[in-house]
């Protein structure tokens, strides 16, 4: 890739004039030594497994190994259906397919890594239900997908996106600032302005821990995914609105990784700190292996 | 650069709960496999730092199995991985320690086929990406995402340019290659990131070159084994 960092990824953008999706295309057939078709291919067939576990998470009651949770998407998909939702039917539907794709995770049923599991929901939830919303054709929205891409490659190089390095920040944070800046693209702003979106949604997730209860990747995380959706469509209308991050991205992009780094270890991933150590959170646990060893 | 790949990033497409815990733990389990050369009929499997303390939660028993049995991070057998295995005729011990200074996520897995034993220690540093840290007593370090060649000789004066003539005349570019040996004339073992996929004809060769004890071929985009 010709770039490390987001400046020289809109200064590569305005001089080619191209979209930061448009470059990544053509950067990521270059690197893999494959056609620009054949990974526009492999991206269109992942936007498919994506759409596949929106309508999944919806349309069937998701049941996790667990048993701590499941249904939650459907439940917002009905709140929605019968009643004036706080956030407004868009961000609602986001929301609702954010958590479908989360629980469906939990199942173990078939997702994308956005960049991780953990945050797999975010942009879907963000993607479907903006082409939904807009019209927009899949072609499009692949489109968008490389553009997330490019956001994500930056930040894992220049920080960390698992949560047994650097936090939920790392995981839930990253999938927000993807799907904000690629959303930005998608409905017509520049890149600086994605761009501006990717820092302003990165700090409002910073310091944020994975601290998930008994260790599953279903509390706190599947809510964080449904929050993630909403705050990144958020961060796409603080950009267009012409809101900047005055702290630039690249430089809250390290911030991160200086957060990350600090962390205790009992705060990343290890179920050993956080709401996996709450009474609740050590019943739960204890419970569960208790049911799993008899 | 840690992340290379678009794919990397958006992606893998896989079976969840968790990249690094449950694709990351596939990719490592398969990496194995295919260093091992075939199906592992004894596999011991040691856990630490977060995998330890999570691993039955995400999954990643399942998915280390799963991976040994050369099934894909999307493969939805994953779930049943233990009765797989069984099946298979593959035994399977799974334990937790705790070693001070290794990534959060790390594995070593003991293969045991026939008289052939090896023990692959490796890394899940996110998004399903992972980095192989060492074999048997070798130092290495790669994420098994290119086509891989691992060489095990004998450390002898020109036996690396030997390697990389036949790469020139397979025309085939070395990403990214290092070498560890255990003493000065030693065992040795060379690791090739391959940009292009590599034809049997080349690694035959490779094998045939004097001081050469084993070479496996590692391409996990790829199904079934290339020993």
């Amino acid at each position: 890739m010709r770039f490390t960092n987001l400046e020289q990824l809109i200064q590569l953008c305005e001089k080619e004039q191209v979209t930061i999706g448009q470059l990544m295309v053509t950067e990521q057939a270059a690197e893999a030594g494959r056609s620009t078709q054949e990974v526009i291919q492999q991206m269109t067939s992942y936007y498919g497994i994506m759409k596949e576990a929106v309508l999944k998470g919806i349309d069937s009651e998701m049941q996790p190994r667990s048993g701590l949770t499941g249904g939650d998407a459907r439940r917002v998909h009905t709140y929605l259906q019968q009643g004036m939702p706080s956030l407004g039917e868009v961000a609602c539907t986001a929301m609702a397919y954010a958590l479908a794709v989360s629980e469906v995770n939990a199942s173990m049923g078939r997702i994308i890594a956005t960049p991780t599991a953990g945050s797999c929901g975010i942009i879907p939830g963000v993607f479907v239900s903006s082409q939904e919303r807009f019209g927009w054709s899949d072609e499009q929205m692949v489109q968008g997908l490389f553009s997330a891409g490019a956001i994500g490659y930056v930040i894992a190089n220049n920080s960390f996106v698992s949560g047994a390095e650097g936090g939920c920040q790392a995981e839930v944070g990253s999938a927000i600032g993807m799907a904000a800046g690629a959303l930005v693209e998608l409905r017509g702003g520049t890149p600086e302005q994605a761009v501006h979106a990717v820092g302003l949604a990165l700090k409002n997730t910073l310091g944020l821990i994975c601290d998930p209860v008994a260790g599953l990747v279903e509390i706190p995380c599947i809510v964080r995914n449904g929050f993630g959706a909403v705050t990144a469509m958020a961060a796409a209308d603080m950009a267009l609105a012409g809101i900047k991050s005055v702290i630039p991205s690249d430089e809250v992009i390290d911030v991160m990784l200086e957060v990350g780094s600090a962390m205790p270890e009992k705060h990343r991933e290890t179920a050993l700190g956080g709401l996996a150590q709450t009474p609740t959170g050590k019943r739960i646990m204890k419970e569960l292996y208790e049911k799993e060893e008899g | 650069m840690r992340f290379k790949d678009v794919f990397s990033i958006i992606g893998p497409s896989m079976v969840g709960p968790s990249s690094s815990h449950t694709a990351g733990a596939v990719r490592l389990g398969r990496t194995a496999r295919h260093v091992l050369g075939g199906q592992p009929e004894r596999a011991e499997i040691i856990f630490y730092g977060s995998f330890a303390t999570t691993y039955r939660g995400h999954g990643t028993d399942l998915a280390i199995i799963a991976g040994l049995l050369d099934y894909d991070t999307d493969d939805l057998r994953i779930r049943e991985a233990f009765e797989q295995a069984e099946e298979a005729g593959m035994k399977v011990q799974i334990r937790s320690a705790q070693k001070a200074g290794v990534h959060p996520n790390t594995a070593m897995m003991i293969l045991e086929r026939g008289d052939q034993r090896i023990v692959v220690t490796g890394s899940s540093i996110g998004g399903g990406n992972i980095e192989i840290v060492s074999i048997d007593d070798f130092d290495v370090k790669f994420t098994a995402i290119y086509p891989t060649l691992l060489i095990f000789h004998a450390d002898r004066r020109g036996i690396l340019a030997e390697m990389t003539d036949i790469f020139k005349h397979a025309d085939a570019n070395i990403g990214y290659m290092e070498v560890d040996r255990k003493s000065r004339s030693g065992d040795a073992l060379t690791v090739i990131e391959s940009d292009e996929m590599l034809d049997s004809e080349c690694m035959d060769r490779i094998a045939e070159l004097p001081d050469v004890h084993r070479v496996c071929f590692i391409h996990l985009t790829a199904k079934g084994d290339r020993a």
